[in-house]
């Protein structure tokens, strides 16, 4: 039975699922406060490598603001407050010794509207090798960017004009173009935040493939307000509600045979 | 008769548009049903109707009446008078005395005849203004009136009455610049090429003499007056000044900025930065006797200290606070425009791993670089402009230096010398006023168009 203690209810104990893959990312108790308001209520959740894992569920359900957690971007909120424990690679992100600079450039992020940096391409795919000063030399920037491009799918499209400015691409051009970006640092886990939310069906679509060719090589964790979506490209599925994880396991599964009520409630329309 | 007439006109107003919208509102209820347009802007353009008529009729009937009842006044005095500005001027001023009762001794029988000619003119004219603009605006009521129906398109008409107002307002402004620059360009002409104009120098004397000494060309006899009016001193002094100004209000007004906007609370920038903009409205005079009477005797006695000669009036002390002057400028404009970054790149920079200074260096001061040029313009423009702290503490010595140590003088400063107590309009002195404001407005204009060109240049568009 759920207890309170100070005003946080406890959770139940978490049983860690099979993945298939490794684990890379474990959550324990995370719980996110914004000001006044409990933002996010124990979330508890194992998250698979070499897999895509969606976070579905209504507007304002805290699936961005936990996907935020994860590399700590919640940290530029100066009234956010996380409590609980994240681990990646069984290290714990939140331990006072770490430096979020180097969680980051493990840890790509892409955003809800594609934001490229008011540069020219080449520079937009640069600008994380440079700090992280990952290239020795030119030829090695050159390959740096060549290959993140094409890994994201967009280096035939702009190979002619890499120095044309980054925000002159169409919206799906732009989100290739910020998802190259986070690839050009070698992370090993890619946040997306909604990443198809701004862009038509046709650009969707190809970013979708490009998220199912990027699986083998990351842990790719996405947000998404797009059930079809979510069954279509990921291999486990997470419902948030009002801040609390309600179920997760593997996608079919929770598309075809949810545990919950709510989360059968959701996933045949009947609110969100 | 001025208030009678615009009382006049503000009843008509209000009862033509009651009229006017009362009628649409019957239409409204009666067969044909729907309106094209609202009763309001039927009654707005009733209203328009009479305003624009009698306004012009105003406008156009007041100096013709007095211009009538003074030219009557002379049909009473010989000719002679009447060819006479100076002569002109006295009978005008007699006539409005006896007219006053403030008429000393006993008037002259053409005098008061005069007198008696021009108030009747006077009185009888305004009433047939008054007369006229009612009839006219009267007529201009009753044809809109008559148009009133269900399909009158009384909005259309009133927007287009808006239109024309805006474009008039825009107008205003434009040709007052226009009117501006060509009498300023007018009077540089004559400086140059009047013949009749004693001691005026070529044109390449003026732009690239190094001596000025306006006052020399009155007293011919004294020197040698073809180098008086050498321009280049006064730019040098005006670009050193300007230089030591942006020198000190560059790198504060700037990192200040940055500071508001990216590392302070927001509770610290909320009381901060009215406080910095305070400093923009303390008056140029106060802040001159600031630097002429604390900061130049300050430069002077540190200088002393280190075996330095300092003029007791310098470049430094008047740019020192010129630069104090023009912090809030780069400050508070460059603050905006790094706010407007949007914070969707901020989240970017960060997400790759960015420090909040690469964040900083890499992607926001470069998306906000040409609001920051602008205000560095607006700054530097004011810095050109600025004459009262220049003319109490750099002096008016026209020394050609680059040594911010010594007394300089600017070309706003000759300006309001040359320009300053009784002169005689038509002196190469004088006009010289004419031809300085121009190369002021020149120089301002040739750097705001660099600076557009740097802005382009370097632009990162961010939407």
């Amino acid at each position: 039975m759920d207890m309170t203690t100070q005003g946080i209810p406890t959770a139940k104990p978490y049983v860690p699922p099979q993945l298939a893959s490794a684990t890379k990312v474990v959550a324990r108790n995370v719980n996110v406060h914004y000001g006044d308001k409990h933002a996010i209520q124990n979330v508890s959740v194992d998250i698979p490598d070499q897999a895509v894992m969606a976070f579905i569920g209504p507007s304002g359900c805290g699936k961005s603001t936990f996907l935020r957690c994860i590399n700590r971007m919640n940290d530029t909120i100066p009234i956010c407050r996380v409590t609980g424990k994240i681990e990646i690679d069984s290290k714990d992100i939140y331990d006072p010794s770490l430096d979020v600079v180097q969680l980051r450039a493990r840890v790509g992020m892409v955003f809800q509207k594609p934001n490229p940096f008011p540069k020219s391409i080449f520079e937009n795919v640069a600008y994380g090798p440079r700090i992280h000063g990952l290239a020795r030399n030119k030829t090695d920037l050159d390959e740096i960017v060549t290959t993140s491009l094409e890994k994201a799918g967009l280096f035939k499209e702009v190979k002619d004009r890499l120095a044309d400015s980054g925000t002159s691409l169409s919206g799906g051009q732009q989100q290739r173009l910020c998802i190259a970006r986070a690839i050009a640092v070698s992370p090993d886990i890619i946040l997306m935040d909604e990443p198809c939310s701004a862009l038509d069906p046709i650009a969707t679509a190809r970013i979708e493939e490009l998220i199912d060719e990027l699986r083998s090589n990351f842990c790719i964790i996405i947000v998404t307000h797009s059930m079809q979506q979510a069954a279509r490209v990921s291999q486990r599925t997470a419902f948030f509600h009002l801040g609390v994880l309600v179920e997760e396991g593997e996608t079919e599964a929770i598309f075809t045979n949810p545990r919950e009520e709510r989360t059968r409630d959701y996933i045949t329309g009947r609110f969100g | 008769m001025t208030a009678i007439y615009f009382l006049t006109l503000a009843c008509l107003v209000v009862a033509g548009y009651f009229i006017a919208a009362k009628r649409a509102q019957s239409l409204r209820a009666g067969p044909g049903g729907a309106l094209h347009s609202l009763p309001t802007y039927h009654g707005l353009l009733a209203a328009v109707a009479l305003i624009v008529p009698m306004i012009l009729v105003f406008a156009i009937g007041t100096p013709l009446v007095k211009q009538l009842a003074t030219s009557s006044v002379f049909n009473f005095f010989p000719p002679e008078i009447a060819n006479d500005p100076l002569q002109r001027g006295v009978v005008l001023r007699d006539v409005s005395n006896l007219l006053d009762g403030r008429h000393q001794g006993d008037p002259s029988a053409a005098l008061r005849d005069a007198a008696a000619s021009y108030a009747g003119i006077f009185t009888t004219g305004r009433l047939a203004v008054l007369g006229i603009g009612t009839a006219l605006g009267l007529l201009a009521l009753f044809l809109v009136l008559s148009r009133i129906s269900s399909t009158f398109r009384a909005r259309n008409y009133f927007e287009r009455f808006v239109i024309a107002v805006l474009i008039l307002c825009a107008l205003v402004a434009i040709l007052t610049t226009i009117g501006i620059v060509f009498s300023v360009v007018w009077e540089t002409y004559r400086f140059f090429f009047d013949p009749s104009l004693k001691g005026r120098p070529s044109v390449s004397e003026f732009l690239f003499g190094t001596e000025w000494n306006p006052q020399a060309a009155l007293r011919a006899d004294q020197g040698d007056i073809k180098t008086a009016f050498g321009f280049i001193p006064l730019l040098t002094g005006t670009l050193l000044i300007t230089f030591i100004a942006i020198l000190v209000a560059g790198p504060l007004g700037l990192f200040s900025a940055i500071y508001l906007s990216e590392y302070a609370t927001p509770r610290f920038r909320a009381w901060a930065k009215p406080v910095l903009e305070i400093l923009a409205g303390v008056p140029t005079v106060v802040l001159g006797f600031f630097a002429a009477l604390t900061v130049a005797p300050y430069i002077r006695g540190w200088g002393e200290s280190f075996g330095l000669d300092v003029a007791s009036e310098s470049a430094l002390a008047a740019g020192l606070v010129m630069g104090m002057m023009i912090i809030p400028f780069i400050s508070s404009l460059s603050d905006d425009v790094i706010n407007a970054v949007p914070q969707s790149l901020r989240d970017g920079a960060y997400a790759l791993g960015a420090t909040k200074s690469e964040t900083i260096k890499k992607v926001i001061l470069p998306a906000a670089l040409p609001g920051i040029v602008s205000a560095f313009m607006l700054a530097i423009s004011r810095a050109i402009g600025e004459t009262m702290i220049v003319v109490m503490a750099a002096g008016l010595a026209a020394n050609l230096t680059f040594n911010p140590l010594e007394a300089v003088t600017t070309i706003t400063v000759q300006i309001k010398t040359i320009l300053v107590g009784d002169q005689e309009f038509d002196s190469a002195k004088t006009l010289a006023a004419f031809a300085l404001g121009f190369v002021l407005f020149f120089v301002t204009l040739v750097l705001n168009i660099i600076a557009q060109q740097i802005v382009r240049r370097y632009r990162e568009q961010y939407d």
